[in-house]
């Protein structure tokens, strides 16, 4: 299995090296989706998997100053229940009063259950390229991975809840910083790109069912698995804004507005992407 | 009596509606504040002058609330605000070194948070939006393709002054252009934008060959 992964990067990187670039990229991309026809065709060579193993022992395991594991955690349908639960978060959270994304309610139940100090939690949260996966990584790749095939349900039945999809929506059109950009200027149209780098036209269904369902992903070119909440920190990094809180309100009403884009879309995680 | 109550019905809804546009219904002012403070609250652990990077200008909130299609009247008044702002070289010259404005377009650098303490200088990275030389194949598509642009203008004086406008400030020409006022942020100095005004209008330019 690893050796057939190095042999499609080592292929993606000699194609790479070759050749205009534009059909290098062309290549890379049917390099990639070539790797995930293989993993459709057999799901267990998935590397993304290992990271929701971790995840599965992490969850499992009785940790931090309660010695207490994470399976009483409730992730919107039920202390422990993890089935399912990830197509369906964002959701409201009585006990916190707050909307919360998978990986805000990951913090929160660390921090509630296992009595870990918030600090310490989201301190790390991305892994760099190459590192094994973070533990909340790992911890949001197993229970994303819970939820896969199932279609996306945003859940708007309280109205905290259809207010984070409107700050959402309002967000993701708000342009801002010193490049004025807001995502809308990236993710507005379809059949855009970034140097090379093809863009998901967000606002348009079929685009976002696509592009939300991978999340979180494993990373060919890192070696390691990458969250939304990375995925969203990344983009305002490259807007010229500062570094936005791990869990934040703001990723919350964006992931919000996401998954309602993609509502009726499959979740596939973790996909592999380049 | 009858014609002077319609005048009045009339005149009231007009009022009416001229006040729903002044002032914005209760739901959107709460929208507002609600979004003013999901942002208050999702970057806390920065410092105050880069929280100031949130906090939008006239522009910002105009073109973000008509996503980028306003009105004529509002197009018009972002137009001449951002008209009036520019600033030219005070020699007057408006074009300088393609060698170096071929490096700005090729490089993203600048202002990122890993960005800092400054190593090279900000690059206006073009090509992340634009096509411009031919042989460059790694362009992005975001903006129209500028392969030839100064050819096919013949170089001409008037389009060097509308391209060095458009890189200081799009919106001068375009309001609620996405592309980044490079000269009214101060992103990119004068010299550096005349270096890319020569990239793009110069005979001698890669672009134009």
């Amino acid at each position: 299995m690893r050796q057939g992964l190095w042999i499609a990067v080592l292929a993606v990187v000699l194609v790479g090296a070759s050749g205009p670039r534009t059909l290098a990229q062309d290549d890379t991309e049917r390099e990639v989706e070539r790797y995930r026809q293989m993993l459709r065709e057999d799901p267990w060579s998935n590397p993304g998997l290992l990271e929701a193993d971790r995840g599965e022992a992490l969850w499992k395991e009785k940790r931090g100053p309660k010695v207490a594991s994470l399976e009483a955690c409730d992730l919107g349908k039920g202390p422990g229940k993890v089935e399912g639960a990830f197509a369906e978060l964002p959701r409201y959270f009585a006990d916190a009063d707050k909307v919360m994304d998978l990986e805000a309610r990951l913090v929160w139940c660390m921090a509630k259950l296992q009595g870990f100090e918030h600090a310490q939690i989201v301190k790390r949260p991305y892994s760099k390229a190459n590192q094994a996966g973070s533990e909340l990584e790992a911890l949001a790749t197993y229970v994303a991975n819970k939820s896969n095939g199932r279609k996306f349900a945003p859940q708007l039945g309280h109205p905290k809840e259809r207010e984070a999809l409107a700050v959402g929506e309002a967000l993701f059109f708000r342009r801002q910083g010193p490049m004025d950009f807001a995502c809308a200027t990236c993710h507005g149209d379809s059949g855009k790109r970034i140097r090379l780098q093809g863009l998901p036209f967000l606002s348009k269904p079929e685009e976002a069912r696509e592009a939300v369902g991978q999340w979180p992903a494993y990373r060919v070119s890192q070696g390691t698995v990458m969250t939304m909440q990375h995925r969203i920190t990344d983009c305002f990094w490259q807007m010229r804004l500062p570094l936005i809180d791990y869990g934040s309100d703001v990723a919350v009403a964006l992931t919000m507005y996401l998954v309602n884009q993609a509502k009726g879309g499959e979740v596939s995680a973790p996909q592999i992407k380049r | 009596m009858r014609f002077a109550a319609v005048i009045t019905a009339a005149g009231a809804i007009v009022a009416l509606g001229a006040a729903c546009l002044a002032a914005p219904p209760a739901q959107a002012q709460d929208r507002a504040s609600a979004i003013e403070a999901a942002i208050k609250g999702s970057w806390t652990r920065t410092t105050p002058e880069w929280r100031e990077r949130l906090v939008q200008d006239e522009t910002q909130k105009l073109c973000s609330q008509y996503r980028n299609a306003p009105p004529n009247d509002v197009a018009n008044a972002i137009l001449t605000r951002e008209k009036a702002a520019i600033q030219y070289p005070p020699d007057g010259q408006l074009t300088g070194d393609w060698r170096k404005g071929e490096k700005l377009a090729q490089s993203g650098y600048g202002w990122r948070f890993t960005d800092y303490p400054p190593r090279q200088e900000n690059g206006g990275n073009c090509y992340a939006c634009h096509q411009l030389d031919k042989k460059e194949l790694s362009f992005g598509t975001l903006g129209p393709s500028l392969l030839g642009y100064g050819k096919a203008r013949k170089h001409a004086e008037a389009d060097v002054k509308a391209v060095y406008e458009r890189i200081y400030n799009p919106h001068a020409a375009i309001p609620c252009a996405n592309m980044p006022r490079f000269g009214a942020s101060s992103f990119l100095s004068l010299d550096q934008i005349k270096d890319l005004v020569a990239y793009v209008m110069s005979p001698d330019s890669p672009v134009n060959k």
